[in-house]
């Protein structure tokens, strides 16, 4: 069976400066890979070159989703064909209503699937339920989408969206930073409760903390634009513990 | 891969125009043209002095250069300033079916029958009103709903009252040449005390080509009545410039309140600017009674220009004026809009929500005067205008003119710039939607202040009018 997502060399560069450099990663169906690395390693940029955000100049390499050459694929197909980035800094959009927002864009999901669209009542149910999984307050779907939202709000309602939508792949990024530790858990149950043989997910993050609550079957280390270390979740404590510096001296001695 | 990229280019959808048996003047204007309309409409003696006047008065003006709009000079003797359907109708049956074919295309719902929401329709097409729909039933609570002419005929006293006494016909050059030549338009008289059950509704369309429209709107509402008024307009797709210089008054005693609500969507012209509708119209309503309420509504999506400014004389105390606009202009269209506050009366308010939104090669500017005289105590006045820019090419501007002269007064203005967001829009695309459906969620969400202010079923067309012309226009 062919991988969900599979990086191949992936050369990127924004405005001429190069800031992934061969990248590899091969993500298969039902696996939890985090990446973790020193700010300005790339982690930010690999979660949204993989989304399809325009800033960035694919220069080389190759990234294949379910087969499919994903740079051949708009913004909005990648949305549909399964692909969920929860952002860092979620936009506010004044005036649209979270609830108008949330219904456009399940029932465009619905109907790429073949499904019907939901009706208003099916709809509130369907959103309703998935607000209570995650503690979410409801009050927050008549206000404008993001607008005025706390950190926190703005990152629950990234995990809201990932559930309402089920996708395959689900990156999230940096998610977590800024978050209480009851916050956190939220997130992280949001993501446990999606774990499926069929889905997968990318967790960039900062920290070790929320790999305590979602455990990922791989972590990787992102250093300089590429990958330069790889291992299992107790990895991820080394980190904690020892820092970056160990991999900085491992890289500069390959 | 490509940012906030053109997709369709928009089609003007009421482009076609309707053979039609027509009475046509032949162009230019003299007094010989304004008598010859007079006759025609068989009015009385007063009125065709009053149109004289307003010819002779109109020779010594000059045509405002003032406005952030380019057009060629006009020459007026070019234009046809009367053209009428032939047959005249006594009833919806003896209608050229052409005629109602054409209505049908515009989706008004002329035909009693067929009206769903209880809207009474009176339908201007190029010069005359065709027909006015419900009259019976509205006549039974004493309203009065008919076109002008037919009001210059049977309520003249009312008419003689109140015409130009908003805006009188010396007030500006295209006011005052509309005084001269205005052909119809619709009468609209609310009795004290009275709810008007269902919205009023003209629908205005210029159909005959080289023809000028020049249309008249008077509402009257007595104490303590209430009337919600919609106004939607059109025009075929030609090559050359129509002109459409229309005047509104109103006049709101006691207590009103008017509601008037406005879809424009005249012909733009092509995406080079060639052709379209030049929509220099003068529309102001008289608060003239204690706790009277004016509040106006304008879409405006339509027109090559738009020169016009809805504004409110809250001469008695405690009275209410307010405007809420969307103005969008795409491709070549030039808008210069916005509003005027008068505030004469004690404790008079005012609410100014101004969005503009511009795209293509378009320039928008809102104008906007609040003025609080000095007998104006404890007036208040907020204003809020937005501006949204599409692209690069295109140009927003804002004009705002304050005028205080009472010292108790509030003032309150707010102004924004921004640029539809490439952020906002790859947020909405990352889930799923299209381009253009997340384009559309966004200006539907700047605009929403001024939405809500619409009757419903407006309320939807606006939107989606709203979305056809900003089809192609993100780039």
């Amino acid at each position: 069976m062919k991988p969900l997502l599979k990086i191949s060399d992936l050369h990127v560069s924004i405005e001429g400066k190069p800031i992934l450099n061969g990248l590899n990663l091969t993500v298969g169906y039902g696996e939890v890979h985090a990446i973790m690395g020193p700010n300005g390693s790339g982690k930010s940029t690999l979660a949204n070159v993989l989304a399809g955000r325009e800033e960035y100049t694919v220069d080389s390499g190759t990234v294949e989703y379910e087969g499919h050459n994903l740079f051949d694929m708009e913004v909005d197909e990648r949305a549909l064909a399964g692909i969920f980035l929860a952002f860092q800094y979620p936009v506010e959009i004044p005036g649209v209503s979270n609830s108008n927002f949330l219904k456009s864009v399940i029932n465009a999901h619905r109907v790429h699937r073949g499904l019907p669209e939901f009706n208003a009542l099916e709809m509130l149910k369907y959103i309703r339920q998935k607000m209570s999984a995650i503690e979410m307050d409801e009050t927050l779907l008549k206000r404008s989408l993001n607008d005025g939202f706390s950190g926190g709000e703005k990152k629950r309602n990234e995990i809201l969206q990932m559930t309402l939508l089920e996708p395959k792949l689900s990156i999230l990024d940096e998610t977590d930073s800024g978050l209480d530790i009851d916050a956190l858990r939220i997130v992280a149950d949001g993501v446990n409760q999606l774990r499926s043989p069929e889905r997968s997910f990318i967790v960039v993050t900062h920290y070790q903390r929320l790999l305590n609550h979602i455990v990922p079957d791989f972590v990787h280390v992102l250093s300089n634009g590429r990958i330069v270390a790889t291992g299992d979740k107790s990895m991820a404590l080394k980190l904690e513990e020892e820092g970056y510096d160990w991999i900085r001296e491992s890289t500069v001695s390959v | 891969m490509q940012t906030l990229n053109d997709h369709t280019q928009s089609e003007y959808k009421y482009g076609w125009s309707t053979q039609l048996d027509m009475d046509i003047l032949p162009h230019g204007l003299t007094e010989d043209t304004v008598r010859w309309i007079s006759a025609r409409k068989e009015e009385p003696e007063w009125l065709l002095e009053w149109r004289l006047q307003a010819y002779r008065h109109w020779l010594t003006m000059k045509e405002p250069t003032w406005a952030n709009v380019h057009y060629p000079k006009i020459n007026y003797q070019d234009i046809i300033y009367f053209a009428a359907p032939k047959k005249k109708l006594n009833s919806l049956d003896e209608a050229d079916p052409e005629l109602l074919s054409m209505f049908d295309r515009l989706g008004v719902p002329l035909e009693e029958r067929n009206i769903l929401a209880g809207v009474a329709v009176d339908a201007v097409i190029d010069s005359v009103s065709v027909t006015t729909t419900f009259k019976k039933q509205l006549s039974e609570m004493g309203i009065i709903f008919s076109s002008f002419s037919e009001a210059v005929k049977e309520h003249p006293e009312l008419v003689r009252k109140y015409l130009g006494s908003v805006v009188p016909y010396t007030d500006n050059f295209f006011a005052t040449l509309n005084s001269a030549v205005f052909s119809d338009g619709s009468f609209c008289y609310i009795p004290p005390g009275v709810r008007c059950p269902m919205e009023l509704s003209t629908y205005f369309r210029i159909n005959a080509a080289n023809t000028g429209q020049f249309e008249r709107t008077l509402i009257v509402a007595e104490k303590g009545s209430y009337v919600s008024y919609l106004e939607g307009c059109t025009a075929p797709m030609r090559d050359e410039n129509q002109l459409h210089a229309a005047v509104v008054e109103l006049v709101a005693l006691d207590e009103a309140f008017i509601k008037y609500s406005t879809v424009q969507n005249w012909y733009p012209g092509d995406k080079e600017g060639k052709g379209g509708i030049y929509n220099f119209v003068t529309k102001r309503g008289m608060c003239a009674g204690y706790k009277s309420k004016i509040s106006w509504t304008q879409v405006e999506t339509g027109s090559a220009i738009t020169w016009k400014y809805p504004s409110c004389i809250l001469k008695g105390d405690e009275s209410v004026g307010e405007f809420y606009s969307v103005a969008v202009t795409n491709n070549r269209q030039q808008a210069d809009t916005g509003t005027k506050m008068l505030h004469l009366g004690k404790n008079t308010r005012s609410t100014i929500i101004s969005k503009g939104i511009s795209a293509g090669y378009s320039n928008n500017s809102y104008r906007g005067l609040v003025k609080i005289g000095k007998r104006a105590d404890g007036a208040q006045n907020f204003s809020q205008c937005d501006s949204l820019l599409m692209g690069d090419k295109c140009g927003a501007h804002t004009f705002p003119y304050l005028e205080v002269d009472n010292p108790t007064a509030r003032v309150e203005h707010e102004a924004t710039t921004s640029k539809i967001g490439e952020d906002q829009l790859f947020y909405c695309k990352q889930r799923g939607l299209s381009e253009e459906d997340a384009i559309n969620m966004i200006v539907n969400g700047y605009c929403k202040e001024v939405f809500n202010e619409l009757p419903m079923e407006f309320a939807v067309e606006a939107q989606k009018l709203l979305a056809i012309s900003l089809e192609g226009s993100v780039g």
